[in-house]
């Protein structure tokens, strides 16, 4: 049987998963509905003038990444370039190696993820540990997250309590409030054992040099209060034009992601740690990655780089809702994940070609984003080029005999009455396996052609 | 390195050659990003009580208070700021030990910590920590219960006037509650890295 990969995978997920995800996805949606209409007279217009910004910042960010670069360095920063993961991994060993550095300890980062860090430094010798819980429990389960804001939203307690019994974390419990103060013990030691923190970064201001980073856990400010080195990977386009553009997004950003006003942890970083402060780094780094990004940057589709990782397209996406995180095989899941996964796969697109189709173009992804993508034309262009490139595809049949009936009055009129045919042939054993595809899910409707045109000639006015 | 740099910065350049115009960057009404419905015309204090409990944080007004909040959690051992504690050790009695060096091999002999905030924002209920007046970054985080020291005077009444306040210091952090996870099937918990108890002392 012929079917796309994501919805091999959707038809797999066991229930009880489907369910729970469904539901929390759902209720954070509306929640998120809610604080922003409750808050705001007119929330509709922070999320079009932010999409206005954050759509400036990537079409000038010839101008602003030096501009940055020299606003950081003017702070003590140490500023490095990646072009690829490779580059990036490569700048972090060398930063713990010029420290004779083994241990580090890391706040959630989806660049991270995108680099495969975590395996790159091990088998350098250096252990990379995930502070945030979910990246936590999902680094010892050898997993991948499937949530860009809540990576274990597929796990259950029960699953989170038999791994931390596995991993020597105590007897089985599956209370998450044990669960979470056995991961307090346990990681507050490695903290202070770690020789450098690293982060990715929310925001960087190019007015001021500042990185923004939020958290609800305080895992970040844990790595920056325990260790002497920081290492932000930051994405070329994190950046925002003035300070003043923060307060409007960091307004948007949290409520969209947990329909919270503000995160718990809300850190503005211009450089190492004051001179009167005994905690925290004396030495930090900023990498700057681009892993694909310029090759977005050049392609139509790149309003997806005003992106700020909220989350909130994937809470209100029927399909994501379904099919989980994991169905889209990569580090970004869900609509936003659909148009960039894809593009960042550099020569695997065709792999990710079936994530632009898994859309009913709803829209849905378009109206929550904070920074207003137009995710569903995205998918359309990407769609275009998967076709233009000759992508293979199992999904959709060849088109060519449509168009020919199409075209001609008289042709179609007859296939319209000769239809008729179809309500008495054996279809699912037609042998077209996009159409076995097609009904395998799917009952057809009773062949009533013609009958519109009838009842519109009888018509009187 | 330096390579990397040119080549991320030339295929920029060429990824925006072709546009015939690049978007320009709006300008705004500062009135846009404030929750406007939240404030009212109400006192900057009234909305930041309201606000620190709606994100179960706490809010004292006198020491007295305090040292009976802690001592009915039991929460007997401190870390102080050291320019407070001269101030503050008059109102703790002898049962108290209230140490003004933190000792990070120790973090968790400290049940509670003093430190002093920068400021506070009424819309969201948050308490402003900075590099230069946060005695110990580790003082202010790991300890259970986490108090600062803040001076009513300097409530802000949105993040619009938080931001434009941020000044010079290397690090400055908001502090929204206590430190909280819902990674666990969506439940609650409070107390994951940080902070199980977040209490503002307004004097």
């Amino acid at each position: 049987m012929v079917t796309e990969k994501i919805d091999q995978f959707a038809a797999t997920l066991p229930a009880e998963k489907r369910r729970s995800v469904y539901e929390s996805t759902k209720a954070t949606h509306e929640k998120r509905t809610k604080v922003l209409f409750d808050h705001f007279p007119d929330p509709n217009r922070l999320r079009l003038i932010a999409g206005e910004i954050k759509q400036h910042v990537i079409e000038n960010l010839d101008t602003y990444l030096p501009a940055v670069e020299a606003k950081l360095q003017s702070h003590g920063v140490i500023v490095h370039w990646a072009a690829t993961a490779e580059a990036a991994n490569e700048a972090v060993l060398g930063i713990m190696r010029a420290r004779g550095a083994t241990k580090m300890v890391k706040a959630k980062t989806m660049v991270s993820e995108e680099i495969e860090l975590e395996p790159f430094l091990k088998k350098h010798g250096i252990e990379a540990l995930e502070t945030d819980l979910g990246e936590f429990i999902v680094q010892i389960d050898h997993d991948h997250p499937s949530h860009i804001v809540r990576p274990i939203i597929h796990k259950s307690r029960r699953e989170i309590a038999t791994s931390f019994e596995r991993e020597g974390l105590g007897a089985y419990n599956d209370d998450p409030g044990t669960i979470t103060r056995r991961a307090r013990e346990f990681l507050r030691q490695k903290y202070l054992q770690a020789d450098v923190g690293l982060t990715g970064a929310n925001f960087v201001s190019a007015e001021s040099g500042r990185i923004v980073l939020v958290t609800n856990e305080g895992n970040s400010r844990f790595c920056l209060a325990a260790t002497k080195c920081h290492i932000a990977l930051v994405g070329i386009e994190k950046i925002l034009p003035r300070d003043r553009d923060l307060a409007l997004l960091l307004n948007l950003l949290a409520r969209s992601a947990t329909a919270q006003q503000l995160t718990v942890y809300t850190e503005f970083i211009s450089g190492p740690k004051a001179a009167s402060q005994p905690d925290g780094p004396e030495e930090m780094h900023v990498i700057f990655v681009d892993n694909g990004r310029t090759d977005v940057l050049a392609s139509e589709c790149r309003d997806i780089l005003r992106c700020i990782r909220c989350g909130a397209c994937l809470n209100v996406c029927p399909i994501y809702r379904q099919a989980s995180g994991h169905a889209y095989r990569s580090v970004y899941p869900g609509p936003v994940g659909a148009v960039l996964s894809p593009l960042l796969a550099g020569e695997k697109f065709p792999d990710k070609v079936d994530l632009v189709k898994a859309s009913s173009l709803c829209g849905a992804c378009n109206e929550v984003c904070p920074v207003n993508i137009p995710i569903p034309d995205l998918l359309l262009r990407l769609r275009d080029k998967a076709k233009r490139e000759g992508a293979p595809s199992c999904g959709t049949p060849p088109m060519g005999a449509w168009a020919l009936l199409a075209s001609q009055p008289t042709a179609w009129k007859a296939a319209l009455f000769g239809g008729k045919v179809m309500n008495y042939l054996p279809l699912n054993l037609l042998p077209i396996p996009a159409a076995q595809a097609w009904l395998k899910t799917r009952t057809l409707p009773a062949w009533r052609g013609g009958e519109f045109r009838r009842w519109l000639k009888n018509r009187t006015r | 390195m330096t390579a990397d740099r040119e080549q991320i910065l030339s295929r920029v350049r060429a990824a925006l050659a072709p546009l015939p115009v690049r978007a320009a960057l709006p300008d705004y009404d500062a009135e846009l990003t404030v929750a406007r419905k939240l404030l009212g015309d109400r006192d900057l204090l009234t909305v930041f009580a309201e606000r620190i409990k709606l994100v179960n944080g706490l809010l004292l007004t006198d020491v007295a208070a305090l040292v009976g909040h802690l001592r009915a959690g039991g929460w007997m051992r401190g870390y102080c700021d050291p320019l407070l504690w001269p101030q503050l050790a008059t109102h703790f009695g002898p049962e108290f030990t209230v140490e003004t060096v933190f000792d990070r091999t120790r973090v968790d002999h400290f049940a509670f910590s003093i430190t002093r905030a920068v400021g506070a924002i009424a819309e969201t209920g948050t308490i402003i920590l900075n590099d230069r007046t946060t005695a110990s970054r580790l003082g202010a985080l790991t300890p259970w219960v986490h108090v600062t020291v803040l001076d009513r005077a300097a409530i802000y009444p949105d993040l619009g006037h938080a931001i434009a306040a941020l000044g010079d210091d290397p690090n400055v952090i908001w502090v929204t509650g206590p430190s909280k996870t819902a990674d666990v099937e969506g439940i609650l918990i409070e107390g994951v890295h940080g902070p199980g108890q977040q209490i503002a002392l307004v004097v």
